[in-house]
């Protein structure tokens, strides 16, 4: 399914990399959910590693620019790329990965939410709505074509699952998590002008509507990519909830990307331990892991608030153009 | 030197500029033109057609009729955004974004370091223009923390840091109190002594007879256009305010 050249020997070659890392920390640990005869639990790791760190980078835009949902929204039409790939496999026998029809319709609907937006002056929670409700009819009514067929995977989908995290998908992980990281790495000025102040970055001469464009089509990916263990129905938390917490505890914007990391790793990290240990499934433990983190982060935010009041520093006058240059 | 600055373009240039949302155009037939340097305030009533006008000038909106030109060039491809700067009716916004005043000042940068990081230089610039509206202090203090004056003066050092030609403040002085307007408007004073031009656009009309050079009044069309002191004396605001209550 993916063509083998340098590039996935080498994506190949990390995945092979990082099961040697997980054997080597076993090894120390002792650890049984991680025992080399476990590859997929390497897998399982590797892929919520990369969610913790993509999920909460666009969530950090996505909820500033009171755009939470889409991650939802999205998360539905991608569940409808899944049923299309299972379908086209059903009916031609082509044996295309539903990932991969899952990002290409995803990024369509992304792209359809900005023209739907752009286009009809409609709010941007309207026209994810229309999006939502599409992908969702659209999956269930090919789900519903061809029952017998499909009906049997699509939970796996729905609620995701670390054990069908197979080595090509991993692989397919690691190229949207290059993608999403490379992109947001040269693109960050703008996206954080366009987040904070719209009309401003126009001024500045940054094309709002492509900047909102790419952003939206990242998230599709992101939710593509989370979509494998946090399951259709979960995936936005991932998006919003780690964020959530990092807005209570940060007071700037980089600090709370950090911050936001630093919570979303920990509740997959905890989440699949415990998932695992307790036999559930472990989108849902994760994403109650992130919402008892993000309740912790509220307690904390207040407490901070509540101990550390600052001294309100006076505004200094104002200086004349040469004042500043002279000391 | 007086020969180069006649050969200079006009920074903002409207030319028989019409615009409607919709078929009921809110500007008609407006031309006026503002040199480098002026310090100009558009006035008006709610629904003018202000903040249009201001759209229009800075390319944001493009006309349905007649041409707008910004530096000399069409405003809807002008591109530089280095030359301009914009403070919005920020004082009232309640966006619980967690971003330090640096951190906003620090976009100003932003036009000029494109897909870069910020190098040491556009770090003093960046300090330089937080010291000279007196927000030193505030540096790493959230945004959202500060008074709505506090909060200007941020926002006008972000279009220092940007080393802006040109200042457009749509309604700068909603929501921030008397006090603080009023070292707001002398921070202006300066920045326009300094030679930066400045297009305010603004419902409070004492404050703007106090400080700026040229009164442009507006509802859809241009009711005066001229120096303060003969705006003061004239019967624009009558008129165009009138003109209101006959829509």
């Amino acid at each position: 399914m993916i063509p083998s050249t340098l590039y996935t020997g080498v994506l190949y070659g990390l995945l092979e990399l990082w099961y040697w890392v997980m054997t080597q920390t076993w090894k120390l640990t002792g650890l049984a959910m991680i025992s080399p005869e476990y590859t997929f639990m390497h897998r399982a790791i590797l892929v919520g590693l990369c969610i913790g760190v993509m999920a909460p980078v666009i969530g950090t835009f996505l909820v500033h620019r009171q755009l939470a949902l889409i991650g939802d929204a999205l998360a539905h039409t991608a569940f409808a790329g899944v049923a299309v790939g299972l379908f086209l496999n059903g009916v031609f026998t082509i044996g295309v990965s539903p990932y991969l029809t899952a990002v290409v319709v995803a990024v369509i609907a992304a792209l359809s939410i900005e023209l739907i937006s752009e286009t009809t002056d409609a709010y941007n929670d309207v026209s994810m709505a229309i999006v939502l409700s599409t992908g969702f009819a659209l999956g269930s009514t090919l789900i519903s074509l061809n029952a017998g067929g499909l009906a049997v995977g699509i939970n796996q989908y729905l609620f995701g699952n670390l054990s069908t995290v197979s080595a090509d998908n991993a692989v397919i992980l690691l190229v949207l998590f290059a993608i999403i990281v490379v992109t947001v790495a040269i693109t960050r000025n703008q996206l954080l002008y366009v987040t904070f102040d719209e009309t401003a970055a126009a001024v500045a001469g940054f094309s709002v509507t492509w900047y909102n464009r790419i952003m939206v089509m990242l998230t599709a990916l992101v939710v593509v990519g989370a979509m494998q263990i946090m399951g259709v129905i979960l995936v936005a938390a991932m998006l919003v909830v780690p964020v959530a917490g990092a807005t209570q505890l940060s007071r700037s914007f980089r600090e709370s990307i950090f911050v936001s990391i630093a919570l979303a790793e920990l509740a997959v990290l905890l989440g699949i331990g415990l998932a695992y240990y307790a036999e559930a499934t472990a989108g849902g433990v994760i994403v109650l892991v992130a919402v008892a983190l993000y309740g912790c982060a509220v307690a904390i935010g207040k407490l901070l608030d509540r101990l550390g009041p600052e001294s309100s520093p006076t505004v200094a006058p104002i200086q004349a153009e040469d004042d500043t240059t002279a000391d | 030197m007086e020969e180069l600055r006649m050969t200079k373009p006009p920074v903002i240039d409207l030319d028989g500029v019409t615009f409607g949302y919709t078929q009921t155009p809110v500007i008609e037939d407006i031309s006026i033109s503002v040199a480098g340097g002026e310090y100009v305030a558009v006035v008006g009533p709610n629904g003018s057609g202000k903040s249009t006008l201001m759209k229009l000038s800075l390319g944001l909106l493009s006309p349905d009729d007649g041409n707008a030109r910004l530096f000399g060039n069409p405003a809807a491809s002008f591109d530089d955004g280095q030359r301009i700067g914009y403070v919005a009716q920020h004082a009232s916004a309640t966006k619980a974004m967690p971003i330090t005043v640096r951190e906003v000042v620090k976009m100003g940068r932003f036009p000029h370091v494109g897909f870069g990081s910020l190098s040491a230089t556009d770090w003093e610039i960046v300090d330089r223009a937080l010291e000279r509206v007196g927000m030193s202090a505030f540096a790493d203090r959230r945004i959202t923390q500060l008074s709505g004056g506090q909060r200007q003066r941020a926002f006008i050092a972000r279009a220092l840091a940007g080393e802006a030609e040109l200042l457009v403040l749509d309604e700068p002085t909603v929501g921030v109190d008397a006090e603080s307007v009023v070292s707001f408007y002398e921070l202006l004073d300066q920045l326009s002594a300094d030679g930066i031009t400045i297009l305010l656009i603004e419902h409070d009309l004492n404050a703007v007879t106090d400080h700026v050079n040229r009164v442009i009044c507006l509802n859809r069309t241009v009711y005066f256009d001229g120096p303060t002191e003969t705006f003061v004396q004239s019967d624009a605001l009558d008129r165009a305010f009138g003109a209101v209550s006959v829509q």
